[in-house]
């Protein structure tokens, strides 16, 4: 205990440490040995809140002992209520292990994510769990092209940033319905030797989907070493497709409904190569070549009508919410 | 099929204690015989298919006391033998039939840290109860001392009268222990470990504690509050319980040792891994593991309709895969849950279901169908991928397996078809990989179990292990059983040192 307690500890400042049992103790050995005062602070306080589109937020959460363990390719999940919420799963987008905070970028899209998009700087999460997932392999491939759809940049931000640490020559096509939906590309453009930016509509960069300067890339000579895919499922499946007849291996990392994240509800499951596979446990990414798209996409769509419903039933209680505010202000 | 309330079964134990009188301590052993054996009150069928309280709502004073007396108090006390962790049977039914409850939870207590538990979820009838004189003198296993019957009853006195006591812990050691997981077996070692007097941490992956007692067994056969009184218990006795960390994610297990001072490590992480089929269609949508329904349903509240934020599906016509205990829970929630029928469907036949007796009386009273002799050759569904029916084959017994139970032989060309919406996959869990991913050093056997000795020693110096990740799967109460094991173990290396 001795070398222990003269580990460099930090006095709790106006408390006795032996009244407060165990916590304290806890406290102490990560503080102690993580230098950081807050490793142990689970309270997952939201730091700065950015609105990046009409429904795509960024969130700086504290997450000391996740920032420091987190690795490219991982994910979290959360919820915010810890009695009746639902846990969904997020990439991490980033991760600052000094500050012990993580970033996450997330679509408003379902009822969680509605609420989530409301909470404030100085909020906290209820639960937040991580990181969960296998990290990505990264190696020095040569050259890799990542390739991100919408939303799907903000996972492949930590990719790109440990595949360029590794020294391999990065390529990055990023893509989106149109510019209002365009995310990271600053970022992006900062860590790649290329950047090529398409919309589907073409009001920002190239009028194409990701898939075509994926193909020109592929007929190159040489062709890319790797490529990475992180987006829509359509998005993935058609890049794979796409890659597929140039035998460039192709990683892409889903996102599927998961509950507990450990490999315990097999919710997440989908099948690869003719195997169940858990996303949660045996990937997050896995090869695209051998990914069945077409019935992921169908369990994506398992719980589409309640999820609708309870859309549906959140706006319409904030919507009587807010005539009633309007009537109390028209009163006044 | 008649239901006699809690009343009348009270009534007909205290007509009955009356006539013994005061004689009870002298009766003769063919006078003990002829007591009549206490049926367990429960909410009747038709009710309780659409509640979520619990079914079985536990002896009377009077349905104790007389059940006790049909107790021999044989010199040899086989049932001892058929416990997994070797309860002082005889002395806690003596101490009911005296009146004296407090002395019987005392008693059991020495061996078991969970008999609320335990009364409730061990299969007694395979245990304590399967070496029961009484039962083998009447011939019927089903008319033993209903000792787990009893169990719960002075466990749910003691509670309801709020006279748990909380352990006395020893002078702080100065070693520290971490239990990974907060089921059965991480409870009980966190206990017995904090005792003597040592700093414990538990770890739980949920944002909730109680592992398989939370987010498997449903709140009709395992009250939740119950759980939640077990980890007050242990709060109150200074164990630091935290949620939402995954040891080997969140932190490695190495690390717990080597940076962070813990200077033993409990591991019970259970055997979180579901197994499916393997048959076609079961990646469609609306076939469910039995572990997703009923954490669903349970730990995420699904069941509270409106008030849940995590979905369900909203099933008419279920069909269950199994015939264990999980299979019976996931049938009976899915009625709950307001499905029309729900089907049961086992290879075997209803002799070798691994399921507790009382829980499948309780499934069939509510309305569960049974198929025996049945199993799912593929699953169907439509364009969406959404399921439609279920292809099934019918079995019959051959000769017995390595395990004893008569082997179940596909009978060529049965095949027949039936609709359904959704399928929920029972048939067991393979052990969870996460610690093995992620500490290499831990020896697994080829089942993906963790290698552990009597005492729970893994391959790692000071890191032990027991419960599922140990077993496979197994019950409540061997997972306890491991748990004291190790935790005797620990205490020892601990006090070496």
């Amino acid at each position: 205990m001795a070398s222990r307690e003269e580990n460099g500890r930090l006095p709790v400042a106006g408390r006795d440490p032996t009244a407060m049992g165990t916590r304290v103790h806890l406290a102490r050995s990560f503080v102690a040995n993580r230098k950081n005062r807050n490793m142990m602070e689970r309270t997952h306080t939201i730091l700065a809140k950015r609105q990046l589109s009409e429904n795509v937020f960024s969130l700086r959460v504290n997450a000391p002992l996740i920032a420091a363990e987190r690795e490219a390719g991982q994910f979290i999940l959360l919820s915010i209520d810890g009695e009746f919420g639902e846990r969904i799963p997020l990439t991490i987008a980033d991760a600052d292990p000094d500050e012990g905070s993580i970033t996450l970028i997330f679509q408003r899209v379902g009822m969680t994510t509605m609420k989530l998009a409301e909470m404030n700087v100085g909020d906290a999460l209820a639960v937040l769990v991580g990181p969960l997932g296998l990290p990505t392999h990264i190696e020095n491939f040569g050259t890799v092209v990542c390739v991100g759809g919408g939303i799907g940049v903000a996972p492949m931000h930590p990719i790109v940033q440990a595949l360029k640490a590794a020294g391999n020559k990065i390529i990055t096509i990023i893509g989106a319905r149109n510019q209002e939906l365009m995310v990271l590309e600053d970022e992006m453009r900062a860590m790649s030797d290329e950047l090529i930016v398409c919309t589907d509509d073409g009001s920002y960069g190239r009028k194409a989907l990701v898939t075509e300067p994926l193909k020109e890339i592929c007929e190159r000579d040489p062709k890319p070493n790797l490529v990475v895919a992180i987006g829509p499922p359509i998005m993935m499946k058609f890049c794979a497709e796409t890659t597929r007849p140039y035998e460039v291996h192709t990683m892409v990392s889903l996102n599927t409904i998961m509950v507990d994240g450990t490999g315990m509800c097999g919710g997440c499951r989908v099948t690869v190569g003719g195997k169940a596979k858990f996303v949660c446990v045996d990937g997050p990414e896995f090869d695209g070549h051998l990914v069945d798209f077409d019935g992921m996409m169908k369990r994506l769509r398992g719980y589409q009508a309640q999820e609708r419903q309870a859309v549906a039933d959140y706006e319409a209680h904030r919507c009587n919410l807010d005539a009633a505010y309007r009537e109390a202000a028209d009163k006044e | 099929m008649s239901h006699p309330t809690r009343d009348e079964l009270n009534a007909r134990a205290e007509a009955n204690l009356a006539e013994i009188g005061d004689g009870g301590s002298a009766l003769k052993p063919k006078a003990r015989l002829a007591i009549p054996s206490q049926d367990m009150p429960a909410q009747a069928p038709e009710i309780r298919r659409a509640n979520t309280s619990e079914v079985a709502t536990g002896y009377t004073e009077a349905q104790a006391l007389l059940e006790a007396q049909r107790c021999l108090r044989c010199k040899k006390q086989p049932c001892i033998k058929g416990c997994p962790v070797a309860i002082d049977i005889r002395d806690f039914v003596t101490a009911i039939a005296q009146g004296d409850f407090q002395a019987a939870v005392n008693t059991i207590k020495l061996s078991s840290l969970l008999p609320a538990i335990c009364g409730r979820v061990c299969p007694q009838e395979t245990q304590c109860q399967a070496e029961c004189t009484v039962g083998k003198s009447l011939k019927d296993p089903l008319k033993s001392v209903a000792i787990g019957r009893l169990e719960r009853f002075v466990a749910d006195w003691e509670r309801e009268r709020g006279t748990i006591s909380v352990p006395e812990v020893k002078p702080p050691t100065g070693k520290k222990v971490g239990v990974v997981g907060s089921g059965p077996a991480g409870l009980v070692v966190a206990a017995d470990v904090r005792r003597e007097g040592h700093e414990v941490t538990v770890f739980e992956a949920f944002h909730k504690f109680g592992g398989v007692m939370l987010y498997g067994i449903p709140e009709f056969r395992l009250p939740k509050e119950i759980v939640r009184k077990e980890v007050e218990t242990l709060e109150a006795m200074g164990v630091e319980m935290i949620p939402n960390f995954v040891v080997g994610r969140t932190r490695k297990l190495m690390d717990l040792m080597e940076k962070d001072g813990y200077d033993a490590l409990f591991v019970g992480t259970g055997a979180g891994l579901p197994k499916f089929m393997n048959i076609e269609g079961e990646e469609l949508v609306g076939v469910f593991s039995a572990n997703e329904y009923l954490t669903r349903a349970n730990l995420m509240r699904a069941y509270e309709k409106g008030k849940a934020a995590t979905p369900i599906a909203n099933s008419r016509k279920v069909a269950v895969f199994g015939g264990g205990n999980v299979a019976m829970d996931s049938a009976r929630t899915a009625l709950r849950l307001g499905a029309e029928e729900v089907h049961l469907i086992y290879r075997r036949t209803e002799k070798e279901m691994p399921a507790r007796v009382e829980e499948v009386e309780h499934a069939k009273e509510e309305g569960v169908q049974f198929h025996i002799l049945q199993n799912a050759k593929r699953i169907l569904g439509d364009e969406h991928g959404l399921v439609t029916s279920i292809e099934c084959l019918r079995y019959e017994l051959g000769e017995p397996d390595a395990s004893g139970r008569r082997r179940p032989l596909e009978i060529k060309g049965s095949e027949f078809e039936f609709e359904v919406d959704t399928v929920i996959v029972a048939i067991g869990n393979s052990s969870n990989p996460l610690i093995k991913q992620t500490t290499p050093a831990l020896e697994t056997t080829d089942w993906g179990t963790l290698v552990a000795d009597d005492d729970g020693l893994t391959s790692v110096p000071r890191v032990f292990a027991g419960g599922d990740i140990v077993l496979g799967a197994a019950t409540v109460i061997l997972a306890m059983g491991q748990g004291r094991r190790a935790a005797a173990a620990i205490n020892k290396l601990l006090a070496e040192e």
